[in-house]
């Protein structure tokens, strides 16, 4: 079955304790229903992009480790489900879900597929 | 088909379960829940390509059903509702009825959708029945689907439904889950169900039949929810880790024309791998809850085995001997016979295999079945005895139509006739 990414994004120095008990209820209901509905393959949140580390390879072959996000951005990836669903359609249906449950854009985005039979 | 269609459709397969579970819970009558829930989806269809689709659509579709439901209340032909919980004047019905559907969809519980589940696989229904109801109202697939999924019209696929949703209303079978004992029966024709479903699915051969290949996503998400819905029920774990495992071989079991690729012959690179965790995770689940000896969990472990093995020569084939050993126990039938003998003759040599074979000559069950001698020839021929062997093959041949098993016959056959 098709895997889609649905990635929900916060802006720069997001502070999480400033999400309402409302949105954390309405989250809550929505993983309730994937769980339900036997789509959530996945679901994760992550820490604050401050906590974020970065590595890049250096020409001397050395890794290059440094403290914060990898990209310079307004916003960052927070948290995000990785859902077994149809299609693409069904896919944006719970993005839609995510994006009014979350109160935050969201990024729903394909995995690669096994090689199908034919 | 227009993208706002195309969403339309794809809220509708999220949202028409709980949708439906929730009207039922008001009405009592899944058909007439249907029926509503249905209406919902007409004028969604009439509405949102101009006025887009609402921030929150599953209040939308209920709330619109709501209006559906006091309406045919008001024409009288909710007449089930008058003599239910609901009072006798009609204004007040109307306002009962229409917070008792405010209120459905904000609790909508698993409860709900379970009962939606058990209703529809009532063994009051005809299992074809059952299986339409099951794929219509829990996989949110719509008739012409279901039809073009079982190569049947889909004429002939919304009568099953009409007769099936009528038997139900007739035999006034109960919107409820079943307790205690009764869950148990009533869970084994929910299972059986699935399975079924799913097996429609794993059987489908070429690339135009996609389709019904789907029917397995449809299974295995069904598998799913229940699993969530049901987790203390170890058979449905053990069913769940059955379909996950023998999915997991998807791409490996058709060849580049189509043709079916032996489990011994299989690319098991083609696995898919995560798809095997989810599977041994659930048969995990399954034997932690005391289940191991189950039907569907004994049958999971035997797909284990061959999941576990890195070629085909590693595969445990003592261990499945013992699998099928314990299945025939608890379920004596001549094909998990049959297939113990094929275990065996892997596990302890040609000779032993023919043997537990010779037990099961006189079964006549199996006597028009092809893999009988089929599999005779193979473990004759292992022996040497290629004369025999080419008997059994020839007798197999006249036995099947299947054209990729006349294929394989054949080929085996040649075979034969090369090495004497």
């Amino acid at each position: 079955m098709p895997q889609y990414l649905v990635a929900i994004h916060h802006p720069d120095n997001f502070d999480p304790s400033t999400v309402t008990e409302e949105t954390m209820r309405d989250i809550g209901a929505l993983n309730k229903e994937m769980m339900a509905a036997g789509v959530r393959f996945f679901a994760g949140g992550l820490q604050p992009e401050t906590k974020a580390k970065s590595l890049r390879a250096q020409p001397n072959g050395q890794v290059l480790i440094t403290d914060g996000p990898y990209l310079e951005a307004k916003e960052h990836v927070g948290g995000f489900w990785i859902l077994d669903v149809a299609d693409q359609d069904e896919a944006l249906a719970w993005g839609r879900k995510a994006v009014v449950a979350c109160r935050t854009p969201v990024e729903v985005r394909p995995f690669f597929e096994m090689p199908p039979s034919k | 088909m227009s993208d706002t269609h195309k969403a339309i459709e794809a809220v509708w397969k999220i949202e028409s379960t709980r949708l439906i579970a929730g009207i039922a819970r008001v009405t009592r009558d899944i058909g007439i829940a249907e029926e509503l829930a249905q209406d919902a989806l007409v004028a969604a269809l009439e509405r949102w390509p101009d006025e887009g689709i609402p921030e929150k659509p599953a209040a939308w579709l209920m709330t619109a059903a709501k209006r559906r439901a006091i309406d045919a209340l008001r024409r009288g032909r909710m007449l089930e509702l008058k003599h239910g919980e609901i009072a006798r004047e009609l204004e007040f019905q109307q306002q009962r009825l229409g917070e008792a559907m405010d209120q459905a969809l904000d609790q909508v519980i698993d409860d709900d959708v379970l009962r939606l589940i058990f209703t529809a696989c009532h063994p009051v229904l005809a299992v074809e029945g059952r299986v339409a109801l099951t794929l219509r109202l829990a996989c949110g697939l719509t008739t012409a689907e279901i039809a073009r999924s079982f190569l049947v019209p889909e004429k002939t696929l919304g009568q099953r439904i009409f007769r099936a949703k009528k038997t139900l209303s007739e035999a006034h079978v109960p919107f409820e889950t079943p307790r205690g004992d009764e869950l148990r029966k009533r869970l084994e024709s929910v299972l059986s169900v699935v399975y079924l479903i799913f097996n429609e699915g794993y059987t489908a051969t070429s690339g135009d039949e996609w389709m019904r290949a789907s029917l397995c996503e449809d299974a295995l998400r069904l598998g799913r929810m229940l699993a969530e819905i049901l987790p203390e029920e170890s058979e449905v774990h053990g069913l769940l880790a059955l379909m996950e495992l023998q999915a997991s071989r998807t791409a490996a079991r058709r060849g580049p024309t189509g043709e079916a690729v032996l489990l011994s012959e299989q690319d098991r690179s083609l696995w898919d791998h995560a798809q095997i965790e989810r599977g041994m995770a659930a048969l995990q689940r399954a034997q932690q809850l005391g289940g191991g000896a189950h039907s569907y969990a004994l049958q999971a472990a035997i797909a284990a085995c061959h999941a576990r093995a890195y070629t085909a020569a590693e595969t445990d084939w003592e261990r499945i001997v013992l699998l099928y050993d314990a299945l025939l126990q608890i379920s004596p039938s001549p094909i998990v016979a049959l297939n113990r003998a094929v275990a065996v003759g892997m596990a302890h040599g040609p000779a032993a295999g023919l043997h537990a074979l010779d037990a099961l000559a006189a079964e006549q069950a199996l006597a028009n079945y092809h893999l009988l001698p089929s599999v005779r020839g193979d473990l004759l021929m292992k022996l040497g005895r290629y004369a025999e062997a080419r008997e059994e093959l020839q007798r197999a041949l006249a036995m099947t139509d299947n054209v990729r098993e006349h294929e394989l016959l054949s080929r085996k056959l040649k075979q034969a006739m090369f090495i004497d």
